[in-house]
């Protein structure tokens, strides 16, 4: 007996299909997946450098070893890794914190039909609002620095991972939990050995959606009058026109985003390895 | 065997009704019957015509509006160990392995480590499922599924099995299989079956008596003994007492078929 799994169906075909193909095709074909990655960064390089040559944009995008110098010239004033540890530390915050509060919420508006009926007008409402907006709110009364930062940040993922986390638990498959009852489990094992294992992919996509999210109210959360912070360096470096290290922090600040995709991934396969689904 | 021993599932007087946007729909209008002990019943009847709903009472997943199932003289007022259920969908856990699937019944009543284990291993191999006692569900194909899930079930030790259409989403060849191994198990370890499908080979093939169920309002409109004698498998369906049988049922059925179509 043998079950066919989603990986093996492409392969069969791909080999039905090879037959058909000249031989230019399949040179494409044999460049790995890897190295696709580099051609896609060169190709993007030298876009960049058209820019950087461009009369109208060249302001805009110094050039490649402008950006690179600039890592030096930021290091030098002292301000880089504590540009960047302030950043990081407001992310993690604010996401921990969204994470922790979204996750209870997430679960009673699921389980209790007043509660839902109450808070998820008020949540999509909200999500919708970008966080730029609601800044000048937070620092009337958090005042600036670290916690008006967190605060922004903190709303903004609590928002985005309450509605996934949510929609998750309410589409658990209803008959797992009849299959469970009539196995013998209660409430309390429903809870544990069901639900909680059936909203573990859901928790893993908000968490995904949560990291992209605390990057991109960042700005938001560091026009606060943050002192430090990639997002604060970035408003601060425009005032004097320092297109190099500006364009440096924005590619850092997409290189964090990456990151921190990448680690949500791993996390999802190593606990959700057992879904059904094609990647 | 039929008509011996004593009633382990009194079904009596069950009526449903399920309020809808249209007003009230009657599912079950007055169902009663009485299955024996290790009795294996068939419950053939079109779509929409309330056995899913009879099943789902008998299970304690429903309540009924009025009337009452008796399991061992005893009112049925929820679930229970005593009457396990498989469900067309296979309803495994897809984070569980096999063996935690088949496990999950026996920890749920505190059935020791060790022994567990041992219980499930000894339905898994009823099942010939040895070599994937640790594949998760998204690798099995579909007939592996629904022999997981009996498996799962038949661990769980109840004395009635109650399985809605479990084969209903398999391919003829595997469904034929699968039903050549359920009379198998069930003549090795009889339990109390309760078997629903649309279709009436199977139903006939596996059951002592096949009640033919009535459009909706659902009412039991006749049962008839199958009095084919077991082992049954695919050649059983050759003989002219099979043909017969099938004929008629059929026939009734069909009527059925044609009052929902109106």
């Amino acid at each position: 007996m043998k079950t066919v799994t989603k990986g093996e169906e492409v392969q069969i075909g791909n080999k039905i299909d090879k037959p058909k193909r000249r031989s230019n095709r399949n040179f494409i074909d044999r460049i790995p997946n890897k190295a696709w990655l580099g051609i896609s960064l060169l190709v993007a390089i030298m876009f960049w450098t058209i820019l950087s040559v461009l009369p109208s944009t060249s302001r805009s995008f110094p050039n490649v070893f402008l950006v690179a110098e600039s890592i030096g010239t930021m290091i030098e004033r002292g301000v880089f890794t504590k540009d960047f540890a302030s950043s990081l530390i407001s992310i993690l915050s604010g996401f921990g914190l969204g994470f922790v509060l979204s996750l209870p919420i997430a679960i009673l508006m699921a389980w209790y039909r007043p509660v839902r009926f109450i808070i998820e007008p008020w949540i999509q409402f909200i999500r919708n609002i970008p966080p730029l907006a609601y800044v000048p709110l937070v620092v009337i009364s958090a005042g600036v620095g670290r916690t008006p930062q967190i605060i922004v940040i903190t709303i903004a993922t609590f928002l985005t991972m309450t509605i996934t986390i949510y929609q998750g638990v309410r589409n658990i498959d209803q008959t797992l939990i009849k299959a469970a009852r009539v196995l013998g489990a209660k409430d309390k094992d429903i809870f544990l050995r069901v639900i909680a294992p059936a909203s573990l992919p859901f928790i893993m996509t908000a968490i995904r959606l949560g990291t992209a999210v605390a990057l991109t109210s960042l700005i938001a959360a560091e026009s606060t009058g943050a002192s430090a912070g990639l997002g604060m360096r970035i408003r601060a470096l425009s005032n004097t026109f320092e297109s190099s290290p500006m364009l440096l922090y924005i590619i850092i600040i997409g290189i964090i985003g990456l990151i921190f995709e990448k680690l949500a991934k791993v996390l999802e396969r190593r606990l959700t390895g057992w879904q059904d689904k094609v990647e | 065997m039929a008509g011996q021993g004593r009633v382990k599932l009194k079904i009596d007087h069950v009526e449903k009704t399920f309020q809808s946007r249209k007003g009230e729909v009657v599912a079950l209008n007055g169902v009663s019957m009485d299955i024996m002990e290790n009795e294996f019943v068939s419950v053939v009847g079109p779509s929409g015509c309330g056995k899913s709903t009879l099943l789902n009472i008998i299970g304690g997943l429903t309540e009924p509006t009025s009337g009452a199932v008796y399991c061992d003289g005893e009112e049925v007022t929820g679930v229970g160990t005593e009457r396990g259920v498989v469900f067309q969908q296979y309803a495994l856990f897809p984070w569980l392995t096999v063996r935690g699937n088949v496990e999950f019944g026996l920890n749920m009543q505190g059935v020791k480590k060790e022994k567990a284990y041992e219980i499930a291993m000894k339905y898994i191999k009823m099942v010939e499922l040895e070599d994937f006692v640790d594949s998760y569900p998204k690798e099995l194909s579909g007939g592996m599924k629904q022999r997981v899930a009996i498996a799962r079930a038949y661990a769980a030790n109840p004395s009635v099995l109650l399985m809605d259409e479990p084969f209903g989403a398999l391919d003829a060849q595997t469904r034929t299989q699968l039903q050549e191994e359920l009379l198998q198990t069930w003549e090795k370890e009889q339990k109390t079956c309760f078997f629903i499908t649309h279709d009436v080979d199977e139903a006939i093939i596996l059951g002592q008596k096949v009640v033919i169920m009535s459009a909706r309002p659902g009412r039991i409109k006749e049962i008839v003994d199958i009095n084919i004698p077991y082992p049954r498998n695919q050649e059983t369906k050759m003989t002219t007492e099979f043909l017969d049988v099938k004929n008629y049922i059929w026939s009734q059925v069909y009527k059925e078929y044609l009052a929902v179509k109106k």
